[in-house]
């Protein structure tokens, strides 16, 4: 596995270094070669300005970049070889769609036939091909946003920097193209990073995803591990949909019973042996504890601790219901209509492998279900 | 599809003809001055039937200017060429001094940019009077009085702020991020500059270029203190017109309208260019 992109301790400072806004903190990462990355985050959270230092629009405050073995953090865009499609689409007003993604490849002197069977082809791709000889002011956003996107993507870069590329699209086009995009990066085997705040997008087309949040990285890893092991309550509740569950809890445990007290007179109570004896320990170590639980992983069971509806939406393929528990709101997904009114007690359960537990000071992960967290 | 009544339609003519009879009737009365003699503007009640003469263009343009007292020497076609030549090259050296500045100003922040912005635009600010008593003496001094030279570098003092802020406005108003992405396609800082910015702001430039070229030949205090007979332009030149005998009116109104044509040529030229450049250019999201 070749790294084709490598962060070292890069901070991006607003203002003099150490003194103005701190916009992105000490982030350091290797993409390898080949690979889409997604940088996941809320406005605000430095994803924009990390992906703007690597193409050199921005300066780096401290730290390096390392792309495609050697370190570009000093050099101007024009020697860094990478590409890149802008949020704000910006095409050149003054010339067609064509010439547009034309632009590049016309510049490094390919061969005109060679260059019109790029630009076909991925106009094709990006469906594209009608508005060619348009000019960007006469076309609707989405488009301008297609053209943008193909102008980046016709070209042989070392890197590929995507800033929110389908923002302005329809969500069938969206769904369609996420394949088709996804396709041709892996075919051409580009290396891409993905700057979106749309997890759905960030986990069809990206092979890792790098969450973001106060221009720290809260986590950088494969789609699965971020859902399944988040590193810390930040990602755990940032990404997922319906986001996690969460509570305050005083672990303790008698007579063979783990039980979890929540701050709001409510227990869960499991079996001792349920849990690996690692992660038991850790819990009765710290007693103070906060754990979540995706909505799919909340049931409702005869057996369970209980609840009351509060809301019951039926989105068309699952149902969301929001339920008072513990004081706070707890909500879960099923994938069959729930007939249920608002009001009507329910009874809830949470398996012991569907935990997540976090400590409540640092909001660092401690354990994933029967596994302790690395 | 007209969704305008006869009467609104009508009361707008009748609000535009106000306007332009306001704005266009000195210039009309001009115009007419100018193919008429003395004697024949200064009758009591006027008119505005007469037989026209060419006299006045004549007198100018050959230079010799027939008055009661006998043929005086006039030189205002040098006059005219003196204009020209110091409001193009002012707006030449402005342009060439202006455009990268204001894009300056308009992309990078620098420590004291807004500063140094401002202190340029000031300038504006001041009476020519009071810089010229100084000027004079250090140009007096440096042997820059009465060249060509020095009055087009005081006529920066006109033209540079007016290039300078109209421009910048326009450049601030086209994305950078058109500027990053043909950067980011294998092109430098330089040829992004001539290439993408300044084909963009080119409405802008243009504009800023024919209002300072207007002000530049309005100029009048700077030429007249700092310049002497040869070096003068229309405004100052004018003034030969009010001589012992009288003050020749039929000349004066041919040589305004000699002095106004270029200007008024260039606007109408420019504001065609203008409208078309402002919408071509508009740039979308």
């Amino acid at each position: 596995m070749t790294i084709q992109l490598s962060l070292k301790s890069v901070d991006k400072f607003y203002g003099p270094v150490g003194k103005g806004v701190h916009a992105v903190k000490d982030i350091t990462m290797d993409v390898p070669k080949g690979d889409i990355i997604a940088l996941l985050g809320s406005s605000g959270c430095g994803k924009t300005s990390t992906l703007r230092m690597i193409a050199g629009f921005e300066a780096v405050s401290r730290g390096t970049i390392e792309l495609a073995g050697k370190q570009v953090q000093t050099l101007p865009p024009v020697r860094r070889n990478v590409a890149m499609a802008f949020e704000g689409y910006s095409l050149y007003p003054t010339v067609t769609v064509r010439d547009n993604i034309a632009f590049a490849l016309k510049a490094s002197r390919l061969a005109e036939a060679e260059v019109a069977r790029r630009v076909g082809h991925v106009a094709d791709m990006l469906e594209i091909t009608d508005i060619l000889d348009r000019f960007p002011f006469s076309i609707s956003g989405g488009q301008q946003q297609r053209a943008s996107l193909a102008r980046a993507l016709v070209r042989d870069a070392d890197l590929h920097l995507l800033d929110e590329p389908m923002g302005q699209l329809e969500p069938q086009l969206r769904t369609l193209l996420r394949g088709r995009i996804k396709h041709y990066i892996k075919e051409r085997g580009l290396t891409a990073i993905l700057v979106t705040h749309d997890q759905t997008e960030a986990n069809a087309l990206a092979d890792r995803i790098a969450v973001m949040e106060g221009g720290v990285l809260q986590q950088y890893g494969s789609p699965a591990e971020i859902k399944e092991r988040p590193a810390n309550l930040f990602t755990g509740t940032f990404v997922g949909e319906p986001p996690m569950n969460v509570f305050a809890a005083t672990a303790s445990v008698s007579g063979g019973m783990l039980t979890f007290d929540l701050t709001g007179g409510l227990d869960l109570r499991y079996a001792e042996s349920a849990f690996d004896p690692r992660v038991r320990k850790m819990v009765l170590d710290r007693k103070q504890v906060m754990i979540g639980v995706r909505p799919y992983a909340v049931h409702r069971s005869e057996s369970g601790a209980a609840a009351r509806v509060v809301a019951n939406q039926w989105l068309g393929d699952q149902s969301h219901i929001a339920a008072s528990f513990a004081g706070k709101t707890i909500v879960l997904v099923e994938h069959d209509r729930a007939h249920l009114t608002e009001g009507e007690p329910i009874k809830v359960e949470i398996k012991p492998q569907d935990l997540h537990i976090f400590d409540p000071t640092s909001g660092l992960a401690l354990s994933h279900g029967n596994e302790l967290a690395a | 599809m007209e969704t305008t009544s006869p009467v609104e339609r009508l009361l707008r003519g009748i609000a535009i003809t106000l306007v332009c009879l306001f704005f266009m009737f000195p210039i009309v009365w001009i115009v007419l001055m100018s193919f008429q003699t003395n004697e024949t503007i200064l009758r009591v009640p006027p008119s505005v039937i007469f037989a026209p003469t060419l006299e006045n263009y004549t007198a100018l343009i050959t230079g010799k200017l027939e008055t009661a007292a006998g043929t005086l020497d006039i030189d205002f076609m040098g006059n005219l060429w003196n204009s020209l030549f110091l409001s193009t090259a002012s707006v030449a050296v402005g342009l060439v001094l202006g455009v990268p500045a204001a894009y300056a100003f308009a992309r990078l922040k620098f420590r004291g940019s807004e500063d140094i912005a401002f202190t340029l635009l000031s300038f504006r600010f001041a009476p020519p009077l009071l810089v010229l008593l100084p000027l004079t003496i250090y140009f007096q001094q440096l042997g820059l009085a009465n060249t060509y030279g020095g009055l087009i570098w005081v006529y920066q003092l006109i033209v540079l702020p007016l290039i300078l802020w109209i421009v910048r406005g326009y450049f601030e108003d086209i994305p950078a991020d058109i500027e990053y992405a043909y950067r980011i396609a294998g092109h430098d800082f330089w040829s992004t500059f001539r290439r993408i910015a300044l084909p963009l702001a080119g409405p802008g430039i243009a504009a800023a270029g024919l209002l300072s070229f207007i002000f530049a030949w309005n100029n009048f205090v700077f030429a007249l203190v700092l310049a002497s007979a040869d070096k003068q332009p229309v405004t100052v030149g004018a003034l030969a017109f009010v001589t012992a005998s009288g003050i020749q009116y039929g000349q004066v109104a041919a040589g305004i309208v000699l002095s106004i044509a270029p200007t008024f040529a260039l606007a109408l030229y420019a504001q065609r260019y203008l409208v078309e450049g402002l919408s071509l250019g508009a740039v979308k999201g």
